[in-house]
C-alpha cells in the first residue's frame, strides 16, 4: 500500500496524475462525437492548427490559452464550415486548414528565432511540469464540457446523427457546430500541455473506438469512452513512474493495449457467434 | 380553403445552372400528392425548398400562410431516403424517433413522461413497438422505413414529407408503405413523396405532379398519365396501358431489346422441377 501512495507525496506527480485522469476523461467524451461524426483526423490536425496559434501567443506576448484557444477555436470553426459548405471531405478540410496553422508557427519561429519553450513539451507534452493553475485550468475546462454535453445532449446527438434532418426538425446545427467547435479546442488546449500535439489525437480517438466496440448505445459509448480515457490517464501516470517511461506514451500506450484486448475478444466473440449460428442452419 | 403550401414562381438553382423554373404549386390541406421525374428533375431541390434547407433564387414559398424565410417550418415532418441514414450509428429505434420531438423537449439529457407516452403512442400505432429498444441496423426494410416515419409523426406534423419512400425495398413492403401512407392520409395527414415508382403511385396516390426542372402536369394519374405528358416529363418514348383499372407505365427501350442484340442468347440451367413451368 505505501509502494503505492509513494508517488504522491510528490507535489508534481499529485498534479500530473489529477490533470491526466481529466483529461484522459474530457478527451474520451469529446472524443465520441468526434468518432461518430467521421472526423478522427482532426484530434491530429487540431492540435497542430493549436501550435501555430501558441506560437503566435508566445510572439505576440498574449496568454498562451487565450491565444491558442482563440486559434484553435477558428480552426475549428472553419473545418466544420468547410466541409459542410463546400464538396470538400472532413479529411482534406483537415489537412488543409491545420497544416497551415501549424506552417504558420513553424514560419514565425524562423522568423523571430526567439521561441525559448521547449520543442519536446509542445510535441510530446510535458505533464510534469503541470502547475496548480494548470490543474485549475484543466478542472474548469471539463466541467464546462460536461455542462454542454448534459444542457446540449439531445441537439448534440441529433446533429451528430443527421445534421441535414436535424435542421429541418429545428436544431440550429449552425449553432450546435459552433459550441462543439468551441468545447473541441477548449479540450485540446488543455490536453496538449499533458499530452502534447503528437498524442493528442489518439487520447481522443482510442478510447471512444473502444468504447464502441463493447457497446451499441450511444449514452453506454459515452460512459465507456470517459472512464477508459480517465483509467489510462490514472494508470498510465503509475506505469510511467515506476517504468521511468513518459507519460504521455505511456497513457496512449495503455489505451492502444486496452482497445486491442478488447478488438480481440469482440472478434472471438462474433466467431463463436457465427459458428453456433451455422451449427444450427 | 387556403393551400398548406404553396409556391409562386419559384426558381432555383446552382450557381448558373438551373434547377427548378417558375414553379408554381398548391398544396391543400389533407392532399396526398406524389411528385415523379427524371433525375435532375429538381424533386429533391423541391422539397428541400419547402423544408427550408434551401432558399429560393427566386419566388416564395408560403407554409401554412407564413412565408418560408430559410428557416424550417415547424409543422412539417420530414422522412428522409434510407440510403442517407447512418445504420452503423450506435441508436436504438426509441433513441431515432425520439429525435423528432427535439422541438418540444427540455433542456434535460432525458426523456419526459409525455415524450415516452407519445413514443409509446407512435410505435403502436406503426407496429413496431416491440423493436422499441432494438438497434437500428437490426430491421427490415420496411420496419426502418416504419421508423423513420415514427420520428417524423411523433413531431405531429401538419405536413409530411418523403423522400423516395419506396426506393430500396422490395415490391411487398413497398406495397405496404403506400398503404400506410394512404390511412395516414385518410385520417387526415397531408403528405407530398417524391418517387420513382411510376405504376405505385398510379395505384396509391390521388394526385401526380410531374416535374422536369418545372411542372409539367398534375391531376389525377388518370389524367396524368398520358404519353404525351409522361414523354414530355422524361423526354423518352414512353409506353402507357390501362388494363383491368390499372394504369401501367413503362419507358420503351431506346436501343435493341436482348432479342435483337442476341437472337441465340446463353441460357441458364433450369432444374426438372422448374423446367415444366419456364417451357
Amino acid at each position: 500500500m505505501t509502494t503505492l501512495l509513494e508517488p504522491f507525496q510528490f507535489e508534481f506527480f499529485r498534479n500530473g496524475t489529477l490533470a491526466a485522469v481529466l483529461v484522459g476523461a474530457l478527451c474520451g467524451l469529446i472524443g465520441v462525437y468526434i468518432v461518430l461524426r467521421g472526423m478522427s483526423y482532426i484530434g491530429h490536425g487540431l492540435s497542430h492548427a493549436i501550435f501555430g496559434g501558441a506560437v503566435v501567443s508566445f510572439v505576440m506576448s498574449w496568454n498562451f490559452y487565450v491565444g491558442a484557444g482563440l486559434w484553435g477555436f477558428v480552426a475549428a470553426v472553419l473545418i466544420n464550415q468547410t466541409v459542410r459548405r463546400t464538396k470538400i471531405g472532413a479529411d482534406a478540410a483537415i489537412g488543409v486548414i491545420t497544416t497551415a496553422s501549424f506552417a504558420v508557427g513553424v514560419a514565425l519561429i524562423s522568423r523571430y528565432r526567439r521561441f525559448t519553450r521547449s520543442f519536446d513539451a509542445a510535441l510530446f507534452g510535458n505533464i510534469l511540469g503541470v502547475t496548480q493553475q494548470d490543474v485549475w485550468v484543466v478542472v474548469g475546462v471539463t466541467l464546462l464540457v460536461m455542462l454542454v454535453v448534459f444542457f446540449f445532449y439531445k441537439q448534440l446527438l441529433f446533429t451528430t446523427f443527421d445534421a441535414d434532418v436535424a435542421q429541418v426538425y429545428g436544431v440550429r446545427t449552425a449553432w450546435v457546430d459552433t459550441l462543439f467547435a468551441l468545447v473541441l479546442a477548449a479540450a485540446l488546449i488543455v490536453s496538449m500541455q499533458i499530452l502534447g500535439v503528437t498524442l493528442i489525437a489518439a487520447a481522443l480517438v482510442v478510447p471512444a473506438i473502444t468504447a464502441r466496440l463493447m457497446t451499441d448505445s450511444f449514452s453506454r459509448m459515452m460512459l465507456y469512452s470517459t472512464l477508459i480515457g480517465a483509467s489510462t490517464g490514472l494508470l498510465g501516470m503509475y506505469l510511467s513512474y515506476y517504468v521511468d517511461v513518459a507519460s504521455g506514451a505511456t497513457i496512449v500506450l495503455l489505451q492502444a493495449g486496452l482497445f486491442s484486448v478488447v478488438l480481440a475478444i469482440t472478434s472471438l466473440q462474433k466467431r463463436a457467434g457465427r459458428r453456433l449460428l451455422h451449427t444450427h442452419v | 380553403m387556403r393551400p398548406l403550401v404553396e409556391l409562386k414562381d419559384v426558381s432555383f438553382g446552382y450557381g448558373t445552372e438551373p434547377v427548378l423554373m417558375q414553379v408554381n404549386l398548391h398544396l391543400h390541406p389533407g392532399q396526398f400528392a406524389a411528385l415523379v421525374g427524371p433525375s435532375g428533375a429538381g424533386k429533391t431541390s423541391l422539397l428541400r425548398l419547402i423544408l427550408g434547407s434551401l432558399q429560393p433564387t427566386r419566388g416564395e414559398i408560403h407554409i401554412d400562410g407564413q412565408v418560408l424565410h430559410g428557416q424550417p417550418a415547424p409543422c412539417i415532418g420530414y422522412v428522409p431516403q434510407l440510403e442517407t441514414v447512418d445504420w452503423t450509428f450506435p441508436v436504438t429505434v426509441a433513441q431515432v424517433v425520439l429525435m423528432g420531438r427535439i422541438r418540444r423537449s427540455s433542456y434535460w439529457p432525458w426523456s419526459s413522461a409525455e415524450d415516452k407516452r407519445q413514443l409509446e403512442k407512435v410505435l403502436a400505432s406503426l407496429e413496431i413497438d416491440h423493436l422499441m429498444n432494438r438497434h437500428i441496423r437490426n430491421l427490415s426494410g420496411g420496419q426502418q422505413q416504419r421508423v423513420f416515419l415514427a420520428r417524423a409523426l411523433i413531431a405531429q406534423p401538419d405536413l409530411l414529407v418523403l423522400d423516395e419512400p419506396t426506393t430500396g425495398v422490395d415490391m411487398r413492403t413497398a406495397e405496404n408503405v403506400l398503404h400506410l401512407l394512404a390511412k395516414l392520409n385518410q385520417q387526415g395527414m397531408t403528405i407530398l413523396m417524391t418517387t420513382h415508382d411510376l405504376n405505385a403511385a398510379a395505384a396509391h396516390v390521388p394526385w401526380v405532379i410531374c416535374l422536369n426542372r418545372r411542372i409539367i402536369a398534375e391531376g389525377a394519374p388518370e389524367t396524368v398519365y398520358t404519353v404525351d405528358i409522361l414523354n414530355e416529363t422524361y423526354q423518352a418514348d414512353m409506353l402507357v396501358i390501362r388494363q383491368d383499372g390499372l394504369l401501367l407505365v413503362q419507358q420503351r427501350p431506346h436501343h435493341h431489346t436482348y432479342h435483337e442484340l442476341l437472337p441465340k442468347p446463353v441460357l441458364g440451367h433450369v432444374d426438372g422441377l422448374a423446367r415444366g413451368r419456364v417451357g
